[in-house]
């Protein structure tokens, strides 16, 4: 008897890519169902009615939401292939950096990109901060998994492909290479390891999206009065 | 050897008294290391860098911060009485209703709290959809976690206790008995639970915190 088990994504989304990753790091076969955000179809807002959103793992019928939530799922379902470490203390810091990138390093550098002026500054000076703990935590390792990918390089690799588009599109520089080698290295490294190369969304087609949502921002943030 | 386990928390925080109930529930001895956060000890900041918040715990000289990855970490570190369920789906379940708590709930009741008027009636509106879910995920069940307290009634501990100070200071019913008789009854339940009862922070000092932090937020919004 196959198990079945179904991802719920959109083509763009990083978070439900983090599940992509996942699967196809373990050998797990899955069904894409792809989602237009803008249209949910009736079993999206089924199988995740608390939030309305992807990435949506279903398996053998049962559906679980939330990229975390599911990361763990799957790591626990299917043993091949480890995301989080064996010792709890290991653990726990993997849990720890993947809630710190969430809540800290993805807010401070999405202000990064969408905001203007003094708030952009500001979300810049947050990023780098937050960058400066990253850095620290690569000492010594290739992966922050250690020698190969794990649950915290899933959870940060939007970094390794968001971030040179949102460079390119609002010409600033969020992660230097002389300011943060380590963290620097790690783009390259994870971006070229084969599971990742070859499942990250069309650039071009990343690039006009989020110049569209940038554009929307600012539209937005000059009609309103303060 | 003697484990050293060390719980660095203030006499208020939410966060930190969901420690103080897991190593209780766990019967694990420890060591509680009272902070002031307007004067955070060089221990505290040495412990929790990148937050520098409580709580902390300190097992055998290695530090853990955020109260969701120390719960974790203590269900892994001591195997009796299980916070977490055993079934995989079953704890991503209650991984997604604590993560529901932090994220949803907390903001949605705290907005409700800090605002006024209009603001406040809107602020009511995401509120009740959010409890609704949670009303939901209680049927047939006693505690978030079935028939004993678990990883999620601990997450969401802070509603039974503190729902009840933030009605008395706005006055207004947040958790009606009627609309919502599930949620209200786990109130109850887990709010007289031995460990839990006897583990509040002083009514009266809460009270008046809550009333100041109102004040001051209402204050510094209308600038």
């Amino acid at each position: 008897m196959g198990e079945e088990v179904k991802l719920f994504r959109s083509w763009s989304s990083p978070f439900a890519l983090r599940i992509v990753w996942a699967l196809e790091i373990k050998g797990i076969e899955y069904e894409a169902v792809f989602e237009d955000l803008s249209n949910k179809s009736p079993l999206l807002l089924q199988y995740n009615p608390v939030h309305k959103k992807v990435p949506i793992l279903v398996h053998n019928g049962r559906p679980i939401a939330e990229s975390f939530v599911i990361l763990e799922y799957i790591d626990e379902t299917w043993k091949q292939v480890p995301l989080l470490p064996e010792d709890p203390y290991e653990r726990a810091m993997a849990r720890f950096w993947a809630k710190f990138c969430d809540d800290k390093v993805l807010t401070s550098i999405w202000s990064a990109f969408i905001k203007q002026g003094k708030e952009q500054e500001e979300a810049l000076v947050a990023a780098a901060e937050n960058l400066k703990f990253l850095e620290k935590e690569m000492k010594g390792k290739k992966f922050f998994g250690g020698e190969r990918i794990g649950y915290v390089d899933i959870v940060l690799g939007w970094l390794a492909n968001l971030v040179s588009i949102f460079e390119e599109i609002v010409g600033l520089k969020i992660v230097d290479e002389g300011k943060f080698p380590l963290l620097y290295s790690w783009m390259q490294d994870f971006a070229e390891a084969p599971i990742i190369r070859d499942n990250c969304p069309p650039r071009d087609k990343m690039i006009v999206k989020f110049q569209a949502l940038l554009d929307a921002a600012i539209a937005s943030s000059s009609s309103s009065s303060k | 050897m003697g484990e050293e386990v060390k719980l660095f928390r203030t006499w208020s925080s939410p966060f930190a008294l969901r420690i103080v109930w897991a190593l209780r529930i766990k019967a694990i001895e420890y060591e509680t290391v009272f902070e002031d956060i307007s004067n955070k000890s060089p221990s505290l900041l040495q412990c929790n860098p990148v937050h520098g918040k409580v709580p902390v715990l300190l097992h055998n000289g290695r530090p853990i911060a955020e109260s969701l990855v120390i719960l974790e970490y203590i269900d892994e570190a001591w195997k009796q009485a299980p916070l977490l369920p055993v079934d995989p789906h079953e704890r991503a379940m209650a991984r997604f209703w604590a993560k529901f708590g932090d994220d949803k709930v907390l903001g949605s009741i705290w907005s409700v709290f800090i605002k006024q008027g209009k603001e406040q009636e809107e602020a009511m509106v995401p509120a009740m959809e959010n409890l609704k879910f949670l009303e939901e995920e209680l049927k047939g069940k006693k505690f978030f976690g079935g028939d004993t307290i678990g990883f999620v009634d601990l997450a969401l501990g802070w509603l039974a206790n503190l729902i009840g100070l933030l009605e008395e200071i706005v006055g207004l019913k947040v958790v009606d008995g009627e609309k919502l008789p599930l949620l209200s009854a786990w109130m109850q339940e887990f709010g007289d639970a031995p460990i839990i009862k006897d583990n509040w922070p002083a009514r009266d000092r809460m009270i008046l915190k809550f009333q100041a932090l109102r004040d001051a937020t209402i204050a510094a919004a209308s600038k």
